[in-house]
């Protein structure tokens, strides 16, 4: 289904006066991939995919989409794509059938493809019921539900989604996830920006952003795997002494209290019975790494280097 | 950079959303259609330089059958009223000063006699300088009452050798009733704030309310969002200068001399311009407090001081005349007098209308021109 590249980043830059909001960014996102942009409040997730909308101008760099420059022709792609907003962009004073109408109109969505359009739209999002209510009085979950309708009832071929399950309910939540699953099954290429890591390990691909710039890009498993037998759960009776004198260990990179158990990143090829050995550790189990832990592990890395520089 | 043409659909669609939460907005709809026509109808019955029944006093001297009979003239002219009878002449001063009377008619002992005697008989009219207006009016019009009277005195025989009468005529307003001129002024002053305020209001809603960044990203053109949102206000416009219209001739009885398709012509150039206005002022301020504020201020006061409605164009400082040029509302108001007073056609108010499709030209290009399709910041 993967195919060649769909989106090129070189070097994409956005700076608001002394604030670099995306540093430097670089990187592919291929046809028919779900491509995930994780990272914290502040890290550059909605000023990318605001460029990439074509509604923000680079400050420096390049991005193209099907080869077109989003800085030097921003409308070029827009017949293609479709941009979700992370604040609720559609007209609340509208229903749910006129604010797809508009979009339909604004896309030139040809009349007689409209009907089997929205009847499939509201298969999936359940807004049938709701047509014709205003669409300030949805619920949370049911205005992303319209957002997306709005979003697909011209059939991109790029979908780019900015948080699009923040304030969202669980249930949506999964809802919106199975939904954007089948269009990637479709054939969509998919960029959803999330700061919810246990989202993220949905996507293809990740790329981790912290305060402007990429962490990592990859499969979140070989992420995952790139910390394999590097992060251990140590069991301990005093967990503050414990961690102190872990941090003084040279093979340990980080010692976090979780709970009652202390998770620790040691150096590679690093001996679960060199960590046994600190005095007050009763029990030394290796761990899986969530994303988030891979995450936490970077940003780390990224902040001693920093300190170091 | 590729063309992206110009769709009448998208901008349809345009139209058509906008329309449909204008319905939906009490508050725009009460702006778009009440508050012209309660502005005409307040200023309507408010102004008016038409004097009535002003008091004066009056002192005669000459107490006699033609005294009388001038007095007579001058109180059944409805113009003045009659409030004191003075018996001398010490009382004057106190009347005017208090603002009691505003003139006294001094009627000089052997007025009669001097009548009597085919000479000129000359009568004293003190008035109420403070009120520089009112007073030039209230000369004019005893004037006028003492020269008709003269004229009867005449007609009846009496002989008056050697007087000769100016014979002002006023044409296009005979009665020189105010009302006829504040009404078509008034509709173009109105339109000008109106237009502007109602438009202020569309783009600065979309960026607040952040529909615009959804916007922004489809693949709609800026001409057709700055033109979709621009028609259904045209349709109001014409809809608030054809009710008000109607409302002055049927109430104030306002005359509607000249062609009527002429009147719309110029009133779309000039809606177009005025709405322009307000979308200009909307996209570059994107803020719905600001961009009103603004749109009322640069409309209110020009159309209000420097169109020709209240104070006469030519007698400004030459400043305020160059001004006064780029005032839209003082070429809608030529034009709405114009065509409603003096029945006049595009022979003479072809240099107003090029004013307007100038003006329209700038107001659309302007609105165009600061309406981006990027997020600022």
């Amino acid at each position: 289904m993967i195919g060649e590249a769909l989106i090129v980043l070189d070097g994409l830059t956005r700076r608001f006066g002394a604030l670099t909001a995306v540093d430097r960014l670089s990187l592919e996102v291929r046809t028919g991939e779900l491509f995930g942009i994780v990272g914290p409040d502040g890290a550059g997730k909605t000023t990318t995919l605001r460029m990439l909308a074509g509604v923000l101008p680079p400050s420096a760099g390049e991005a193209h989409i099907a080869g077109i420059s989003v800085g030097r022709d921003p409308e070029g792609a827009k017949p293609f794509l479709a941009y979700m907003a992370q604040r609720f962009g559609l007209y609340e004073d509208l229903t749910v059938r006129e604010n797809i109408e508009f979009y339909a109109d604004l896309y030139r969505v040809p009349r007689r493809d409209r009907p089997a359009r929205l009847e499939r739209l509201y298969a999936f999002s359940n807004l049938g019921e709701f047509e014709h209510r205003l669409a300030g009085k949805l619920s949370g979950g049911m205005k992303q539900k319209l957002a997306l309708c709005c979003s697909l009832i011209h059939h991109p071929r790029l979908l780019l989604l900015d948080e699009p399950t923040f304030g969202v309910d669980p249930i949506s939540r999964r809802d919106l996830w199975l939904i954007l699953h089948e269009l990637v099954a479709e054939g969509v290429t998919v960029v959803v920006s999330t700061s919810y890591l246990d989202e993220a390990e949905r996507c293809d691909r990740v790329a981790l952003l912290h305060q402007g710039r990429m962490l990592a890009l990859d499969a979140p498993t070989v992420l995952q795997e790139s910390m394999s037998g590097r992060l251990f759960a140590v069991t301990t009776a005093a967990p503050r002494a414990a961690r102190d004198r872990l941090r003084a260990h040279p093979a340990v990179q980080r010692a976090v209290l979780f709970g009652d158990l202390l998770h620790v990143v040691v150096q590679p090829d690093t001996p679960a019975a060199s960590i046994a050995a600190v005095p007050g550790v009763q029990a030394v189990r290796p761990l899986d790494a969530s994303l988030e832990d891979v995450f936490i592990h970077l940003v780390g890395e990224a902040a001693g280097q920093e300190a170091a520089a | 950079m590729r063309k992206h043409a110009l769709d009448l659909g998208r901008l349809l669609a345009v139209a058509r959303k906008e329309t449909i939460q204008l319905r939906r907005d009490p508050r725009s709809l009460a702006m778009a259609f009440l508050l012209p026509l309660g502005l005409l109808l307040f200023f309507g019955y408010a102004i008016s330089w038409d004097l009535k029944d002003l008091p004066i006093a009056v002192r005669d001297e000459d107490a006699t059958r033609s005294s009388r009979e001038l007095v007579d003239a001058l109180e059944g002219s409805n113009f003045f009223q009659v409030a004191e009878r003075l018996d001398s002449r010490a009382p004057i001063d106190h009347l005017l000063r208090h603002g009691q009377v505003r003139g006294v008619l001094v009627i000089p002992r052997g007025f009669s006699r001097d009548l009597a005697a085919g000479r000129r008989a000359p009568v004293q009219l003190l008035l109420d300088g403070s009120d520089a207006n009112t007073a030039i009016i209230m000369m004019n019009y005893a004037d006028a009452i003492a020269a008709r009277w003269s004229q009867q005195v005449l007609l009846r025989g009496q002989q008056l050798p050697g007087l000769a009468t100016a014979e002002p005529r006023v044409w296009y307003n005979p009665t020189l009733a105010s009302r006829n001129m504040i009404v078509p002024g008034l509709i173009a002053v109105i339109m000008s704030i109106i237009a502007a305020m109602l438009t202020a209001l569309t783009i600065a809603r979309e960026w607040e309310r952040g529909t615009m960044e959804q916007l922004a990203a489809t693949p709609v053109h800026r001409l057709e969002v700055v033109f979709g949102k621009l028609l259904p206000y045209v349709v109001i416009g014409f809809i608030d200068v054809a009710g008000s219209t109607i409302l002055g001739m049927l109430l104030f009885g306002v005359p509607l001399r000249g062609s009527v398709l002429l009147l719309a012509g110029l009133t779309l150039l000039f809606l177009l311009g005025a709405l322009g206005l307000g979308i200009f002022i909307s996209a570059a301020l994107k803020s719905q407090v600001l961009a009103t504020q603004v749109a009322l201020v640069a409309t209110y006061l020009p159309a209000l001081l420097l169109s020709g409605f209240i104070f006469d164009l030519g007698a400004m400082a030459p400043v305020l005349q160059a001004i006064s040029r780029i005032v839209p509302a003082r070429y809608f108001i030529a034009v709405t007098r114009g065509i409603f007073l003096k029945g006049v056609g595009v022979q003479v108010l072809w240099i107003q209308g090029l004013s307007m499709i100038i003006f329209a030209a700038v107001g659309i290009g302007a609105a165009t021109a600061a309406f981006r399709k990027r997020i600022s910041a």
